[in-house]
């Protein structure tokens, strides 16, 4: 059967479903009593068992089964919930995140047996089994009879084991003839001392009642004592199923008995995991309406709708231009552009709201990630998220991740101290780390705060000195905000030491440079003792903006319409000098001048003027004006990147094409400022 | 490649830039077009001319006398911008003007360091030879990403 239309179906839900089991699995370790939970987790473990068997991924199959097994001897109250017992259950995830990346990239599910995970998983379950044999023992006989339950589902080996195809023939034609295949896995007891003479009157047991196919581990091995205490025989036989255990069980140092009528081979045990998989689909769909797979957006029924209305509208507009350009009606000529005008605007917002999606699909992978690193650093962290719902364009939410990692890894890693020194301070015991989203106008701004020791500014200034990042007398005047700023600075991040300085400065270069591509900035804040915040600002969409179209002689330029403030005419004497540097007083305001034909090197105008024309431009709460030398007009730009081969340029954010189809560059006034 | 026999005959455009002749390698060739607005972008290096609008696409485009150290810069009517594609850079260059497409056998090429060690030969590959005239091929891989 093809599988590949189907390969992406997995794919998708298959990181769904780790999502929900990440997620869940996180809650359960707050509340470890939830059943609630506890069922969820298995619920959607057993779906994921099943998908990965259908698709014929086995070693997925087989993780997931065994954590399967796991999670069932928690629900059945024989495992407690530890934060150990969790490191594993996360490690699996992480195995079958792997697993599923491998076949995204290559269609198979790779190498990797995760024999280490595997065999953690197996000894949890063997430390309780050893603990609990006895409360058990008396169970086991009514459960295997009643055959319906998962309990045990561990032990039972044979369920677990693959048949070869050969084998599969030989137990078809054999229940043709009225056989029955049972699966019996043997428990010894630990006091055995001669496994292999136990096993071989076991063995000649089981020959007295049908015929042997299969036996795991193989008889050489069981011979050779090559098994722990336990090993799986496949039987064909026609006697009754409680005939067989009890032959067995009364065979002295055998501990435990396990036998199961195997209906036929995998197909069917699939089928059977599939149709219940449909069943608990009905229940998850409301869950999963609302988690997005990576690639691909569900979009919400209502915007498509809107989306849909505005295009129509669009088509019945320009039916009416067509039909007024004969006659030289002007004013309905007008009229209709300028009603196509407004539609088509909206109808970029309603293509704009497609493509945005909530924050929660890059937020949703800290908790756990903050879990991982207060269990590796000893320190007690608590990850507050606000505003998850949040919306961004899909470039920027694709691309936030990495730097909000680093920026959470910082926060937990440096900033925060360990349980003891923070009570020393009269601190909580644990460290506490905000991420919040929320809208903020044209942009979106993202804040990740801690509570930690806060920065040394002093230490800082000294540092930049030493790296010659600043002059000492520049350093006395620069204000905590531009110190601040010095540790983005790319020659910051390659000292070493700055982390037991303040514990930061690691990479904080890299954290700004994306978040720059992304059109946005990056600011600080700090109290020593108290905490640091970075403050992330992004745009809301990317692909199209209002821009403001200047001139510098004949060369034309956007300035994207949220970096203005204010258009300004300034009489050429009102100019005031600061250290020769340009500056204008506006409103109680000192704001510096940039004039920008100069910054950007065009050729300068001849005509002296009395007047100019300021663009006022804000990044963060800096001011500064642009001076142009005209104003061409606001437009909706479409932003183009400039190419791979320059896209190092500062000052240059991209290219749009204007109408008539010329080149137009979008100033960068992030860096410009 | 093993079968790098001397029969073997690689396809060229022929450009010419400050008289003399030039050979680019047709697989890398994207497009021709004549030279039309060029929007000039402040701190590019200078031997970028500027972007233009490839239908809808924005391009840098490189002026080939400024890279080979040609002081002036003419453009005529006969200039074209040779767009080219070298693993993900694509970036015209700008030729005084294109001839035609020739054929040169691979073994009838010299290396550009056995002819002479006084040329910058990061930007070409070597020497062809085409009816008693000769060709330098560029190499496209050092000329833009060096």
């Amino acid at each position: 059967m093809d599988m590949n239309q189907y390969m992406e179906i997995f794919i998708e839900e298959s990181k769904e479903h780790l999502q929900i089991l990440n997620e869940t699995l996180l809650e359960l370790e707050n509340s470890p009593e939830n059943m609630e939970l506890l069922n969820e987790v298995f619920r959607v473990s057993h779906t994921l068992k099943g998908m990965s068997a259908t698709m014929g991924f086995n070693k997925m199959k087989n993780l997931t089964h065994n954590m399967e097994n796991v999670l069932s001897e928690i629900r059945n109250g024989k495992i407690a919930v530890t934060s150990n017992l969790l490191d594993v259950l996360f490690k699996c995830l992480d195995a079958l995140e792997v697993y599923i990346d491998e076949i995204i990239k290559t269609n198979s599910e790779g190498e990797n047996e995760n024999e280490p995970i595997m065999k953690e998983l197996i000894s949890i379950l063997a430390d309780e089994s050893s603990s609990s044999i006895k409360a058990e023992k008396d169970s086991v006989v009514e459960q295997s009879e009643t055959n319906e339950e998962k309990l045990d589902l561990d032990k039972r080996l044979h369920l677990n084991i693959e048949l070869a195809s050969f084998e599969i023939n030989a137990i078809r034609e054999a229940k043709e003839k009225d056989y029955k295949l049972y699966g019996i896995t043997v428990v010894l007891s630990e006091k055995c001392v001669l496994k292999s003479a136990r096993s071989f009157v076991i063995f000649n047991n089981i020959e007295e009642l049908g015929e042997i196919i299969k036996t795991n581990p193989d008889v050489q091995s069981i011979e050779d004592e090559k098994f722990d205490l336990t090993f799986s025989v496949f039987l064909l036989s026609m006697v009754d199923i409680n005939k067989i255990k009890k032959s067995l069980s009364n065979i002295s140092e055998v501990d435990e008995v396990f036998v199961d009528e195997i209906l036929i081979k995998d197909q069917e045990i699939i089928q059977e995991v599939t149709n219940k998989e449909t069943n608990e689909k009905v229940k998850e769909e409301k869950e999963d309406n609302k988690k997005k797979a990576t690639k691909t957006v569900r979009v919400d029924i209502d915007r498509l709708d809107t989306l849909m209305n505005l295009v129509s509208e669009l088509i019945i507009v320009k039916n009416g231009l067509e039909s007024t350009q004969g006659n030289n009606d002007n004013g309905n000529y007008n009229e209709s552009i300028e009603y196509l005008e407004r539609i088509t605007t909206s109808l970029h917002d309603a293509v704009m709201k497609v493509r945005m999606v909530p924050v929660e699909q890059v937020f949703n992978r800290f908790p756990r990630m903050i879990r991982d690193l207060s269990r590796k650093l000893d320190k007690e962290i608590i990850l507050h998220m606000t505003g998850k719902e949040t919306e961004l364009d899909r470039t920027v939410i694709d691309e936030i991740g990495e730097p909000l990692i680093h920026l959470l890894r910082n926060a937990a890693d440096h900033a925060l101290e360990i349980p003891k020194e923070r009570a020393s301070k009269g601190k909580t015991k644990e460290g506490n780390i905000f991420l919040r989203a929320y809208q903020d106008g044209n942009s979106v701004v993202i804040e990740v705060q801690d509570d930690g020791r806060g920065i040394d500014v002093e230490k800082i200034k000294k540092k930049a000195l030493e790296k010659g990042l600043v002059t000492k007398e520049s350093a006395e005047n620069m204000s905590k905000k531009n110190i601040l700023e010095l540790l983005f600075a790319p020659s910051f991040s390659t000292a070493e030491e700055i982390t037991d300085v303040s514990g930061r400065g690691v990479g904080l270069d890299v954290v700004k440079t994306k978040i720059q591509i992304l059109g946005g900035h990056i600011e600080t804040d700090t109290e020593i003792g108290k905490g640091s915040i970075f403050t992330i600002r992004l745009p809301l969409t990317l692909a199209i903006i209002q821009a403001l179209m200047i001139n510098l002689n004949n060369e034309k330029y956007a300035i994207p319409l949220n970096t203005i403030q204010t258009i300004e005419d300034i009489e050429v004497s009102s100019i005031k000098l600061i250290q020769n540097k340009p500056m204008i007083v506006l409103r109680d305001k000192v704001i510096p001048l940039i004039k920008l034909g100069k910054v950007l090197d065009v050729e300068k105008e001849d005509k002296i003027k009395e007047h100019i024309t300021v663009v006022i431009v804000k990044k963060g709460d800096k001011l500064a004006g642009l001076v142009v030398d005209s104003l061409i007009g606001q437009q909706e730009i479409v932003i183009k990147s400039l190419g791979t081969y320059l896209r190092k340029l500062k000052m240059i954010a991209g290219a749009t094409i204007l109408g008539d189809g010329e080149v137009a560059l979008i100033l960068d006034v992030n860096s410009l400022v | 490649m093993d079968n790098k026999g001397n029969d073997e005959n690689k396809q060229y455009i022929l450009v010419k830039v400050n008289e003399e002749q030039y050979g680019i390698d047709i697989q890398q060739v994207e497009n021709i077009i004549k030279i039309d607005r060029i929007t000039r972008v402040p701190k590019a290096p200078e031997f970028i001319k500027g972007v233009i609008n490839l239908r809808g696409e924005i391009i840098p485009v490189m002026n080939l006398r400024m890279k080979f150290g040609i002081e002036e810069d003419i453009t005529t009517a006969d200039s074209r911008i040779i767009i080219v594609k070298v693993e993900e850079y694509e970036i015209g260059i700008i030729v005084d003007q294109v001839k035609e497409v020739i054929q040169i056998p691979t073994g009838s090429i010299e290396d550009i360091k056995d002819v002479t060690c006084e040329i910058n030969s990061t930007y070409l590959q070597g020497v062809g030879k085409v009816n008693q005239d000769i060709v330098t091929i560029i190499n496209l891989h050092g000329l833009i990403i060096q």
